[in-house]
């Protein structure tokens, strides 16, 4: 035996076990450069991680569920535990989850702990989204990792759809058949679509049976994919952070992952899985036996689906029934345009940061976070944008809302036309003003300090509050942010007095840049210059 | 970039170019009163100088750690003696099931408490000294770049794609077509919509039976301020295709003043102010439910759309395109209302093929 193997026989078992996982797959290179890896520290970088781990949740309890679901729809009578449905006839999809919730011990809290964090995975993907939105963190390098989780967020919304479609209960029927209804609105094909989806008329016998595979396969498995490369890059990118002392666009400032971030992440998902549990412990969601298996010619009335799909429950209640009948066709405006400006007010929120680098026509990369005040444009629009999918969120419940707050239905939903188009707007000038008061109280901090609060009273009887100066930190964080300078086109006519071509694209790009950088949409902040003279001249203003 | 792009002087200047790498500190000054201090000093916490309170950090710790062993014990306890159907009073959640309740709260504290104790210990007693890293660029070096793209020429030059032309054609003809079969396999999903959704199961001398108590209706069983449901005879619950046809021909009857009908067809297809229309709301298709008897409106409960049976089943509010399709009733020798003929129009959502 030579010394070297004694040297290894020596090494406590870890340290082989790694040198034998090292030599087969070189796991040394990739834990040098990510084990002690540098994640910053701010409250809303835990949304994305929260979006992580109720997605693993998710599929852990989904694997369970998929032990004692089955996706059938026979029709059998029910003869389970649960008294009020002895009898009844119903899709075995519909009698196994009946088992699942009072038969299986265990199972009903599964069921509850999968829908639960389906709903708050949605909810923690439109927060994480927004907080990457509102501070610019889809800027180069960061716009493909952007697209992957806009993409994540579509396909959450259509597993989400799918997964509770499968109980085949009451309301999940309905919705089932609303969809159905949607896509008969397509021109030319939407009948094909329907008969090809359904395996024939609605509702057939097939359905659940393809929603269950799209559900447990199809889409879960693109989405790993997808959550999997949305964190290599986020590795391979290294997070953002916010301005600070000591914190550049070529550093990033935190703590290393072993053992700091390891340790924090790694328990906030347990904290997640904890809460959720307990969640499902004390709210009961979507109680199926409540509501009975599903009959086409039956439905019960607030019928909702889950919150994600609201926005699009609320474009289709809102859209007046228009329907034009030309040369033995129909074309259903009424369902088709919902359809399609469903498609176009996501999409626009997905290609938002590719627009926002051809107004600025800046290549760079960012890796400071803007505060959502210092682009005040951005924001607004992101804001507008909120506004306008909030509206349609109480579209889709304008049933609820006329109930609740006892309000005529007629009105509500008028409320909800008139603002999808007025309330973006509003929101829109609103933001935009608060953004550039900040930005306003911001300089003014810088110039002249934070108000102390103490009033001083001079000899001559004056009173003046006393105003302290900002901490060099303080002074360096409101001044960090960069600010752009419009786009020109340059003039009309060239040296030589003739008429220069300007194309349309560009007359278009030097007018949003003008929206987005002008003087009506920035404070220029203060100068070197400016905090020279004010400071220099000694007294308090 | 072309001349028209933004001019570098639009563009921000980088961060002041006295702004520090990373961490170093430099002055503020006569230059630039806004430069960055670099990292601020580490400040110790009460573990990082006081071993008692680090110890009391520890225990906590632990304690979090045990009382989740103990949650998870009660947890298996909770699954093998409490009885799947016993039910029990929590204030202020009402009756709720007791083994969901034990099983989601012990499994619930033993998760919680792993989460709670490894953040405090994270938070207490592992280091929180702020550390940096540099950044590199994403983008490759330009040689790396030149590198790249020599070695692309020349696999691309030695495989003689451009060269050979009938290859490379030949071979994109096969690629394209290939996916073809995927295509063609997805057709038998399901049948062609053909003339499908143009037909129910009504036909001429069908009786309306009432969908509550499976029994033939007559005009006596239809009182004035009603909603009945009906199915054609001979429709039964357990029939294979009960649901695809119920979902065609479900029908709602009502009886109204016939000086109240509004709408001469809707007259003349009634029965003594008997009128049956489809159940199937043409909007997407949910089952209207909701009848309101003074003003004849029903309602729509997924998406309100209203209609007005006394005058031909009009859209008045809601996003529905077109009034509910009316089936022509009358009675037959023995006094039963019957259908006399299928509906005219499809029923239910419009569609392309509509017209």
């Amino acid at each position: 035996m030579s010394t070297a193997n004694d040297d290894r026989r020596k090494a406590p078992a870890g340290e082989r076990v790694a040198d034998w996982a090292d030599g087969r797959l070189g796991i040394y290179s990739l834990a040098k450069a990510n084990m002690r890896k540098i994640f910053p520290d701010h409250w809303s970088f835990m949304l994305g991680e929260i979006c992580l781990y109720s997605f693993i949740i998710i599929i852990l309890t989904g694997v369970y569920l998929t032990l004692f679901f089955h996706p059938s729809m026979n029709e059998v009578e029910y003869h389970g535990s649960y008294v009020p449905l002895q009898g009844q006839l119903m899709s075995e999809a519909f009698a196994s989850t009946l088992d699942i919730s009072f038969d299986v011990r265990g199972g009903l809290l599964i069921r509850q702990i999968h829908h639960w964090a389906a709903i708050i995975f949605l909810a923690g993907m439109f927060v994480h989204m927004m907080r990457v939105f509102f501070t610019g963190a889809f800027r180069k390098p960061r716009e493909i990792n952007w697209l992957f989780g806009f993409l994540l967020f579509v396909l959450g919304m259509f597993t989400g759809f799918t997964g509770y479609s499968l109980p085949d209960d009451l309301l999940s029927g309905t919705g089932v058949r609303f969809t159905q209804g949607a896509i008969l609105a397509t021109p030319v094909v939407g009948t094909y679509i329907s008969m090809f989806l359904f395996g024939g008329e609605f509702p057939g016998g097939d359905f659940v049976a393809r929603f269950y595979s799209i559900h447990i396969l199809l889409l879960p498995g693109i989405m790993l994919g997808l959550v999997v490369g949305h964190l290599i890059l986020v590795f391979y990118h290294k997070h953002t952070q916010f301005a600070g002392p000591g914190r550049t666009n070529k550093n990033v400032v935190g703590m290393p992952l072993l053992p700091v971030y390891m340790a924090k992440a790694g328990g906030f998902f347990f904290l997640v899985f904890g809460f959720i549990a307990m969640l499902a412990a004390v709210a009961s969601i979507n109680p199926i036996w409540a509501l009975g298996p599903y009959r086409a010619d039956q439905v019960s009335t607030g019928a909702q689906p889950d919150w994600y799909m609201g926005f699009a429950e609320g474009l289709i209640r809102a859209m007046p029934g228009w329907e034009i009948n030309l040369w033995g066709h129909t074309l259903v405006l009424g369902v088709f345009i919902p359809l399609v400006l469903f498609g176009l007010f996501l999409g626009i929120i997905a290609l938002y940061p590719f627009i926002e680098s051809w107004i600025t026509g800046d290549k760079r990369e960012h890796h400071i976070l803007d505060r959502p005040r210092n682009a005040p444009t951005r924001t607004a629009f992101g804001v507008a944008w909120v506004t306008a999918y909030m509206i349609m969120l109480i579209g889709g419940g304008n049933d609820i809302v006329a109930t609740h707050f006892h309000l005529s239905i007629n009105a509500v939903t008028w409320f909800v036309r008139i603002g999808f188009f007025a309330g973006p707007v509003i929101a829109f000038v609103v933001t935009k003003r608060i953004c550039l008061g900040l930005q306003r109280r911001d300089k003014d901090k810088v110039l002249h300090g934070r108000e102390s609060g103490i009033i001083k009273r001079l000899p001559h009887g004056e009173f003046i509050e006393i105003h302290e100066p900002l901490s060099q930190e303080q002074l360096h964080v409101l001044t960090a942010h960069e600010q752009y300078q419009p786009a020109e086109i340059g003039p009309a006519v060239d040296e030589n007095g003739v008429e220069r071509k300007v194309k349309g694209s560009q007359k278009l790009r030097a007018k949003l840049s003008e929206a987005y950088y002008g003087d009506d949409s920035q404070i220029p902040k203060p100068t070197a210059e400016e905090y020279r003279e004010i400071t220099s001249g000694h007294g308090h203003h | 970039m072309s001349s028209q792009d933004t001019p570098e002087e639009n563009l921000p200047a980088e961060r002041a170019a006295d702004d520090s790498e990373h961490g170093a500190v430099a002055v503020p000054g006569e230059k630039n009163p806004f430069a960055d201090p670099g990292l601020p000093p580490h400040e110790h916490r009460i573990q990082d100088i006081d071993e008692r309170a680090a110890r009391r950090s520890e225990r906590a710790v632990a304690f979090m750690f045990t009382l989740s062993m103990l949650a998870t014990v009660a947890f298996i306890a909770s699954f093998v003696a409490v009885p799947v159907d016993k039910s029990i009073y929590v204030f202020p959640l009402g009756h709720i099931s007791a083994l969901n309740f034990a099983l989601g709260m012990t499994l619930g504290v033993a998760l919680f408490c792993i989460g709670a104790g490894a953040v405090h210990w994270a938070r207490t007693l592992m280091s929180d000294v702020e550390l940096a890293d540099d950044r590199h660029a994403i983008e490759a070096e330009p040689e790396v770049r030149a590198k790249v793209m020599d070695d692309f020429r020349q696999g691309a030059k030695e495989s003689a794609l451009g060269r050979r032309k009938l290859i490379r054609n030949t071979m994109f003809g096969a690629l394209t077509l290939v996916p073809l079969s995927g295509v063609v396999l997805l057709r038998d999903l399901g049948p062609l919509p053909e003339d499908k959704l143009r037909h129910t199961l009504w036909r001429k001398g069908k009786l309306l039976v009432n969908m509550n108590t499976d029994e033939p209706l007559r005009p006596s069983d239809v009182a004035v301020g009603s909603l009945t449901f009906a199915k054609p005879e001979g429709l039964e619950e357990h029939d294979h295709d009960f649901q695809n046809e119920i979902a065609k021909a479900a029908l709602m009857i009502v009886r109204l003043q016939p000086e109240n009908i509004k709408d001469k067809r809707e007259l003349e297809w009634s029965h003594e102010g008997i009128v049956a229309y489809s159940k199937i709301c043409t909007h997407v298709g949910c089952p209207i439910s909701l009848y309101e008897q003074q003003t004849h409106h029903v309602l729509c409960p997924c998406h309100q759309s209203t209609f007005d049976l006394s005058d031909g089943a009009r859209v008045i509010f809601g996003p529905a395109g077109h009034a509910l399709p009316q089936l022509r009733i009358g009675v037959n020798d023995e006094g039963y209302l019957e259908a006399l003929g299928d509906f005219e129009e499809p029923v239910g959502p419009a569609f392309w093929e509509r017209g």
